[in-house]
C-alpha cells in the first residue's frame, strides 16, 4: 500500500516552515554565499547525471569514434593498424556482393519477426490482463523462453528444422508435404530464424505490454461497459490508444535488436564458415561484419560495414520517429 | 555541500573505471606454485595425463581449458591475440591453421630444442618450423586415413563384408566410386559416404599444391583442384552422397539412419564415429585408402608470447608430445602419434577397437601412416581458402546453384580473402 500523503482527518495543525536564520554575515560574504547557492543549484543537476554521461563517453562514444578512425585505415587483427586509406574500405564493402543480400536479410528477418511478435504480445497481454485463475503462474511462464540462451534456443529449433531428419519435415512428411529446405531455401530460412526470435522475445514484450495495460484507469472500461463497448471494442478504443507510449518503446527497442540479429542466424549456419548459409541465404549484416573482421582478419572493412549498419539503423530509427509523430497527430485529431 | 559531493562522485567512478584496464593478473600464487594453462578443442585425450602430472609436481600444475571445437579456438585465439592478452600459457593449433600462425611472427614463442630433434616426423616437424628455422609448434597427433564402412549394409548390396576383402575393392578413387555405383543400385536411399565436404577434404590431402604454390601465390585455377571439385560435383548428381554438411544435426543424425555406408576415416576420426552411431552394429575399419595414404589434420602445441609463465608452459609441452604422454593419449581417444618412437610401442601395435568389430586401428594406422606419401603445401591462406571451396561445394551439394555458378562464386570469394 503507498504512503497516503495527506495529513489524517484528526490532525488539523499547521506546522509553518521553519524560518530562515537570521543573516549575521556581513554584505560581501552574504553576496558571495549567494552565488555559490545559485551555481549549484544550476550545477549540480548536470553534475548528477554526469556519470551516466561520462560512461556513455568512455563506452559509448569512443568505441564509435575509434570504429570511424579504423574504418578508414587498413587495419588486420593481429598485424594493426595500417595505411590511411580513405574510404576506400566503404567502397569495398558496398562493391561487395554479400553486402546487398545480406542487408535484405537483415531487414526481411526483422520485419518476419517484430512485426508479428508485437502483434501476438500486445494479444497475449490483454489476456493475461484478465481475471485469471493464478494470474500469477500465467504471467511468469511467459516470460520463460526469455530465460533460455540462445545457444540453447538454437540446439532446440536445430533439431527442430533439420532439413532432412528434423521433427517438423518428419512430421510434414506423413502429411505428404514434400520436406521444407530450411538452411537452403531463403525465405524458409527466414522464418525459422524469425520463429527463434519471436518464441524468446514475445513473453518479454508481452509483460512489458501488460505493465502499461495496467496503468489503464478501470473506470474507463466500466463507463464503457455502461455505453453498451464489448470487449472487443474496448480493446481498441481504450487499451491500445492508452498503452501507445509503451509501444512506441518496443518497436523502437525491437528494431534496433532486430537489425542487430547475430547469434540465431550465426549458431543455425551449420557449415564451417558460418556466415549465413552456403549462398549467405540467411546472413545478416552484423554476421558480415563478424565474417570481415574474424575470418578475414580485416578489421577495416569490418568497422566500415559497422558503421554502415550504424546509418542503416540511424535511418529506420528516423523512418519510426516521423511514423510515430504521424500516428499521434492522428490520435490527438480523433 | 551538494556540488562538492557530486563533483567528488563522478570523479570517483571516473578513476575507478580507468583503474579497470590495468589489472595484470600475475599467475604465480603465495604457496610458490605456478598453474599452467593448456586450451584444447576436441578431444585431445590429455585428462588422465593431466592428472598424473598433478600429482606428481608440486610446483607447476596443469589446467586443461576445453572448447567444443577448432572453429571457436581459433575465434579466441585471434580475438586475444588481436588484445595481446588473455590466451593460455599453451595453445592448441590445428594443423590447417598453422601455415597462418607461422606467417605471425613474433606472437608466438620459439620452441627450437636440440634435444627434440628427431622426435617427431620429419614433414610434421617441418609444419611446425617457420622461414627462419624456429621451431613454432610441438605436434601431438596426426591423421593418418582408413576407410570407416558399415559391414552390414555391405552384406544387404551382396558386397564382401571382410575388412581384407573391402580393402581389395577401393585401391583408387575409380575403384571406390564403381563400388559404391553398385552399392546404391542394390541399397536405394542409402549414400556411399558421408558427405561432399569430407570427400573433398580427404582428396585434397592427396595434392601436392592444392591452394597455392611454393612461393605462396594464390592459384586456385589449376587443373587439380578442378579435378577435385568436378568429381566431387559429379557424384553428387550420381547419389553417391548424402547432400548432407560435415558435421551439421542432419550428418551426425544420419550415423543412426543408416544415412552412408563408408567414409574417410582418419585416427580421430574413430572416436567421432563410435558417438554418432552409438547402438549401430556393423561398423568395421579398413586398411586401405583410396588413392593411396592421406593425412588428414593433427595439432600442435604453442607457447603465445603474451604469457606469464612461458618457461614452465614451454616444459609442460614438451612432456605432454613426448612419445610416452602421446601413447596414453591414444589409448584414451584414439589420436594417432606423431613421434614415430611410439609406432614401435606394444600398446600401439596391439590396439583394438571393439566398436569396429575389433580391427586392430592401432596396426592398421601405423600402415596408413606410412603409407601417406604426398604432403599438400599449404601456404597462410590454406584454412581461409578451404572453407570457400567447401562452401562452394555445400551450393552445389543442397541444390542452391549448379556447378558452374558456384565454382565462379568461389574464385570471386577467394578474390575477396585480399
Amino acid at each position: 500500500m503507498p504512503q497516503d500523503l495527506k495529513p489524517s482527518g484528526g490532525d488539523t495543525r499547521t506546522v509553518s516552515p521553519p524560518l530562515p536564520p537570521p543573516a549575521t554575515a556581513g554584505p560581501p560574504r552574504s553576496a558571495w554565499r549567494q552565488r555559490l547557492n545559485r551555481l549549484d543549484v544550476r550545477l549540480s543537476p548536470y553534475l548528477y547525471i554526469s556519470p551516466f554521461f561520462v560512461l556513455f563517453l568512455l563506452v559509448g562514444m569512443f568505441p564509435l569514434a575509434y570504429t570511424a578512425w579504423v574504418s578508414v585505415h587498413d587495419w588486420s587483427l593481429i598485424g594493426g593498424k595500417g595505411d590511411f586509406v580513405g574510404l576506400e574500405n566503404f567502397r569495398e564493402v558496398l562493391d561487395n556482393p554479400y553486402f546487398g543480400k545480406q542487408l535484405v536479410n537483415t531487414v526481411s528477418i526483422f520485419l518476419l519477426s517484430s512485426g508479428p511478435q508485437v502483434v501476438i504480445a500486445v494479444t497475449l497481454a490483454a489476456l493475461l490482463d484478465t481475471h485469471l485463475r493464478a494470474r500469477t503462474w500465467w504471467r511468469m511462464s511467459i516470460l520463460l523462453p526469455f530465460v533460455v540462451s540462445p545457444v540453447a534456443v538454437a540446439i532446440i529449433f536445430g533439431s527442430l528444422y533439420g532439413d532432412r531428419y528434423g521433427l517438423i519435415n518428419e512430421l510434414i512428411g506423413h502429411l505428404g508435404i514434400s520436406p521444407i529446405q530450411w538452411h537452403t531455401d531463403r525465405f524458409a530460412s527466414h522464418v525459422a530464424i524469425a520463429s527463434m526470435v519471436n518464441w524468446r522475445w514475445t513473453g518479454y514484450n508481452a509483460l512489458i505490454f501488460l505493465a502499461a495495460m495496467q496503468a489503464v484507469p478501470r473506470d474507463l472500461y466500466e463507463s464503457a461497459s455502461i455505453d453498451g463497448a464489448g470487449r472487443v471494442r474496448q480493446f481498441f478504443s481504450i487499451t491500445l490508444p492508452m498503452i501507445r507510449p509503451t509501444m512506441v518503446f518496443v518497436i523502437i527497442t525491437s528494431t534496433i535488436g532486430g537489425l542487430q540479429i547475430f547469434a540465431e542466424p550465426r549458431l543455425f549456419d551449420q557449415t564451417a564458415t558460418h556466415s549465413g548459409g552456403s549462398d549467405r541465404q540467411f546472413g545478416t549484416i552484423t554476421m558480415l561484419v563478424y565474417d570481415f573482421g574474424w575470418q578475414l582478419r580485416d578489421l577495416g572493412r569490418a568497422s566500415a560495414t559497422a558503421w554502415l549498419l550504424f546509418l542503416v539503423i540511424c535511418a529506420f530509427a528516423i523512418v519510426n520517429y516521423l511514423l510515430i509523430r504521424r500516428l499521434g497527430a492522428l490520435g490527438e485529431e480523433s | 555541500m551538494r556540488l562538492a559531493s557530486s563533483a567528488l562522485m563522478a570523479l570517483t567512478l571516473a578513476t575507478t573505471l580507468a583503474a579497470c584496464g590495468d589489472d595484470g593478473d600475475a599467475e604465480g600464487s603465495a604457496d610458490g606454485t605456478t598453474t599452467v594453462t593448456v586450451a584444447t578443442f576436441n578431444e585431445f585425450g590429455y585428462e588422465g595425463l593431466i592428472e598424473e602430472w598433478n600429482s606428481s609436481h608440486d610446483d607447476i600444475k596443469i589446467e586443461q581449458v576445453k572448447v567444443g571445437t577448432w572453429d571457436d579456438a581459433k575465434a579466441n585465439l585471434y580475438t586475444k591475440l588481436a588484445a595481446g592478452s588473455g590466451l593460455s600459457d599453451i595453445e592448441a593449433i590445428e594443423g590447417d591453421a598453422m601455415p597462418a600462425i607461422l606467417a605471425e611472427g613474433g606472437a608466438f614463442e620459439d620452441l627450437t630444442d636440440s634435444e627434440l630433434e628427431g622426435r617427431w616426423l620429419d614433414w610434421v616437424a617441418e609444419k611446425a618450423t617457420n622461414a627462419d628455422g624456429q621451431m613454432i609448434g610441438y605436434a601431438t597427433d596426426i591423421g593418418p586415413e582408413g576407410i570407416c564402412y558399415r559391414a552390414d549394409l555391405f552384406k544387404k548390396a551382396g558386397l564382401p563384408t571382410d575388412r581384407e576383402e573391402v580393402a581389395g575393392l577401393m585401391g583408387t578413387w575409380d575403384d571406390y566410386f564403381a563400388t559404391g555405383e553398385k552399392f546404391i543400385e542394390e541399397v536405394p536411399g542409402t549414400a556411399w559416404y558421408d558427405s561432399s565436404g569430407g570427400l573433398a577434404q580427404a582428396m585434397l590431402n592427396q595434392v601436392e599444391n592444392p591452394f597455392e604454390t611454393d612461393d605462396n601465390t594464390v592459384d586456385v585455377e589449376n587443373p587439380e583442384l578442378q579435378a577435385v571439385y568436378d568429381t566431387v560435383t559429379g557424384n553428387i548428381a550420381k547419389g553417391l552422397s548424402t547432400k548432407l554438411t560435415q558435421w551439421s544435426d542432419d550428418w551426425t543424425a544420419s550415423f543412426q539412419k543408416d544415412g552412408f555406408a563408408t567414409m574417410a576415416c582418419p585416427g580421430w576420426m574413430l572416436g567421432v564415429v563410435e558417438g554418432n552411431a552409438e547402438g549401430v552394429e556393423g561398423w568395421d575399419f579398413a586398411n586401405v585408402f583410396p588413392g593411396g595414404g592421406g593425412n588428414w589434420g593433427g595439432s600442435f602445441l604453442t607457447v603465445p608470447a603474451q604469457g606469464d609463465n612461458i618457461e614452465e608452459a614451454k616444459e609442460v609441452a614438451n612432456w605432454l608430445t613426448d612419445p610416452e604422454q602421446q601413447i596414453k593419449a591414444f589409448e584414451a581417444k584414439n589420436t594417432f602419434p606423431s613421434q614415430p618412437e611410439a609406432y614401435e610401442a606394444e600398446a600401439i601395435k596391439t590396439a583394438t577397437n571393439e566398436f569396429f568389430n575389433d580391427a586392430p586401428v592401432g596396426q592398421i594406422l601405423v600402415e596408413r601412416a606410412e603409407a601417406v606419401t604426398v604432403q599438400p603445401y599449404k601456404g597462410p591462406k590454406y584454412s581461409d581458402i578451404l572453407q570457400a571451396f567447401q562452401a562452394a561445394i555445400i551450393r552445389v551439394d543442397d541444390g542452391s546453384q549448379d556447378p558452374d555458378k558456384s565454382w565462379e562464386q568461389f574464385l570471386s570469394d577467394v578474390e575477396a580473402l585480399g
